[in-house]
């Protein structure tokens, strides 16, 4: 299938590229309720699925769709879900279990306008802050953003690798406008791409500790049904993975799950830099947005505004250092978003007074322009 | 204790890891444990091939306590979860365990889409008519005029009869007992999980601490005696007049029929798909 696909050019839609990315890394399972901007997602799965053996099924409802994906990666098959505002809105409460279980898996969100029902049809990014902070309690979690078709099949491969080494479930930040929109792209041949999968155990059944300290911070994880039994809970809990209300055995809970993700940060940090080795004025952008940036960036250059533009895949962890470099370097920084200003307020928290940070924001569902972003270059 | 079951306590539970239990003391829980565990021994399981599953609350704390594959989720999913596990591995076996209010007001269309879809799981329901693990709030099993946390006043809403809703949303099979018939409990469930498809075993249980206590049944013994009369065998129940029937409920076999299995359909699709 991918494998004839990935020789070939081939004119896309970004979620179509978003399945052959989930494809390529191996995942096997998808739980899904329809939604738009994400629906094809879960459609295109439910053909192709079936056909390498794998799963696809429509739940009654998000919550139920996030939960099954828990279910099937705890069995021990890569697994994803794919949906938009209001179903995201509904999964963060498993989203939660995940993250404090350790279960690897992928949630991608193609965002759409608005709070509530919103916008169903036009572009945004207001889902930003939600992807990092949407359940309750303090948790690591993993958050890139796309922002071509391309990205959408790269991005998605990184998504499940990472999700698998970290045992952290990855959230992907789609548009509407990065989902819909079809590019030709020449996806990498399968041998071309790095697929990481979860560490099992090796030591006999009776050795395995489940949720064992180690040097990453991350323990092995065995499937139900491969001889280690052990419990699993959204509860605290212990090495053991037994409910604890122990102070030591909380905070060394709680510690390890923030290290794993803290240690990783060099891997799991992703930017794209684009001329900004002499930029005075640097655009930070993500998504769809960057695009319309790097445009702007080319067009400012024309008219002699030394411009840069740094994008971020990973928007958490926030790549802080990468941030803080381009904003010592830039006399001001602009920072786009089709929202009221989520991402602007991470680089201000960054920026302490070093740069001048100014947010420009569209919230009319209609996207932000290489003009728009050139005029307030010039502003700056 | 009878030998057999300190056997079978030492088989398969977690008895040097996680015990005392967290359960007030006569629960009806402790009742539906020793019967799951009988049924499992009987069935001739592997502790590997077994996936507990459970939701929040009370019962929700069950998993813990035995030696299988086990999962305590969030409060009402169970079956979601269960539904993952089954897809992805279809040859283990898989039993949910969850409190009235865990399966049938949060997780209740959980509930009627997987007796709908027929994965093949079992759902062991405790239906102790109340919220236990919170204090005693009425949940959709409460019936009529009874008295709890959030009905001082006396309860206005009508309840939900679980194995007749699972009966209508297509589990095709369906069985209620009460902890006093402790004996046909374990046959039941041992018959649920044996069936292919999605079977329902709803368990009547005495939270005599929030409920009873609050209803003039304040102990586990007075609990008891109201399931030993107001209990009527489905067979028994057909020789009965339906005025006689007023104030009881069945217990037994509610339904057992064949309808095809989810996972079968899905390896149908996989070989469609593949032409
Ligand atoms: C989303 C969510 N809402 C509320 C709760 C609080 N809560 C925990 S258990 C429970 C009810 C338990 O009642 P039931 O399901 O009947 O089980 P029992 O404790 O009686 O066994 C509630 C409301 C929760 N854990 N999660
Ligand atoms: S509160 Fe009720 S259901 Fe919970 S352990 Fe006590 S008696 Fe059992």
């Amino acid at each position: 299938m991918i494998s004839n696909l990935s020789q070939n050019r081939l004119l896309l839609q970004g979620n179509e590229a978003l399945v052959e990315g989930a494809l390529a890394a191996g995942c096997r399972f998808f739980a899904g309720y329809p939604i738009t901007p994400a629906s094809e997602i879960g459609e295109i799965l439910s053909v192709r699925l079936p056909q390498i053996d794998g799963t696809f099924i429509q739940m009654e409802d998000e919550i139920a769709g996030m939960g099954a994906v828990i279910g099937a990666s705890l069995a021990g098959v890569k697994s994803m879900t794919a949906t938009s505002g209001p179903g995201f809105s509904l999964m963060q409460e498993n989203i939660g279990f995940a993250c404090v279980s350790e279960v690897p898996c992928v949630v991608v969100n193609v965002m759409r306008g608005g709070a509530s029902t919103g916008l169903p049809t036009h572009p945004a990014q207001g889902d930003v802050m939600q992807a990092r902070w949407g359940t309750h309690g303090d948790h690591p979690i993993i958050v890139l953003a796309v922002s071509t078709v391309l990205d959408c099949f790269e991005i998605t491969v990184r998504a499940f690798n990472l999700s698998e080494k970290y045992r952290v479930p990855v959230i992907v930040l789609s548009d509407e406008m990065v989902a819909h929109t079809r590019e030709t792209v020449t996806l990498p041949s399968l041998d071309e791409i790095e697929v990481i999968d979860r560490i099992s155990p090796s030591v006999p059944p009776d050795w395995y500790v489940p949720y064992k300290d180690n040097s990453r911070g991350v323990p092995p994880m065995a499937a139900f049904g491969q001889g280690y039994r052990y419990h699993v809970t959204g509860l605290v809990h212990n090495t053991h993975g037994f409910p604890t209300q122990r102070p030591d055995e909380i905070k060394a809970f709680t510690n390890r799950l923030f290290r794993k993700i803290t240690q990783g940060f060099h891997e799991i940090q992703m930017t794209r830099s684009f001329m900004v080795e002499d930029a005075e004025l640097t655009v930070i952008a993500y998504g769809s947005v960057a695009r319309s940036a790097r445009r702007a960036v080319i067009e400012a250059r024309e008219q002699g505004i030394k411009a840069g533009l740094l994008q971020l895949i990973t928007l958490f962890p926030f790549p802080r250092h990468t941030v803080e470099s381009v904003l010592r370097q830039s006399r001001a920084v602009l920072v786009p978003e089709m929202n009221m200003g989520q991402i602007s307020r991470e680089v201000k928290r960054v920026n302490q007074g070093i740069s001048h940070v100014e947010k420009y924001n569209r919230i009319d569902g209609r996207l932000i322009t290489p003009d728009e972003i050139c005029l307030s270059l010039r502003k700056l | 204790m009878s030998k057999d079951m300190a056997k079978l306590i030492h088989k398969y539970l977690r008895h040097d890891k996680k015990f005392p239990h967290v359960w007030c003391p006569g629960c009806g829980n402790g009742i539906i444990l020793g019967a799951l565990i009988r049924a499992i021994d009987r069935l001739g399981l592997e502790k590997d091939e077994i996936v507990l599953a459970s939701g929040i609350g009370c019962s929700g704390r069950m998993p813990v306590y035995v030696d299988f594959n086990t999962l305590h989720t969030t409060h009402g999913r169970a079956l979601t979860f269960a539904t993952g596990i089954k897809l992805a591995n279809p040859s283990l076996t898989v039993i949910t365990i969850m409190g009235d209010g865990d399966a049938t007001a949060i997780g209740g269309n959980h509930f009627i889409h997987a007796a709908r879809r027929n994965l093949n799981l079992t759902s062991i329901i405790i239906n102790n008519q109340i919220y236990g693990m919170t204090g005693g709030q009425h949940s959709p099993t409460t019936p009529y005029g009874c008295f709890t946390a959030t009905s001082s006043y006396g309860h206005i809403e009508h309840a939900f009869s679980i194995a007749e809703l699972a009966v209508t949303a297509g589990a095709p099979f369906v069985a209620r007992c009460t902890v006093y018939h402790a004996k046909m409990l374990d046959e039941l469930i041992e018959k649920a999980v044996r069936k292919r498809g999605f079977s329902v075993v709803e368990v009547i249980s005495n939270c005599h601490v929030q409920f009873g206590r609050r209803n003039e049944m304040g102990d586990p013994v007075t609990m008891m005696k109201w399931f030993r009369d107001h209990a009527v065998t489905v067979e028994n129940s057909s020789k009965m007049t339906s005025e006689s029937m007023e104030d009881k409920f069945t217990i037994g076999i509610l339904t057992d029929v064949e309808k095809p299995i989810y996972t079968q359909e899905y390896d149908k699709i996989r070989r469609k798909a593949k032409m």
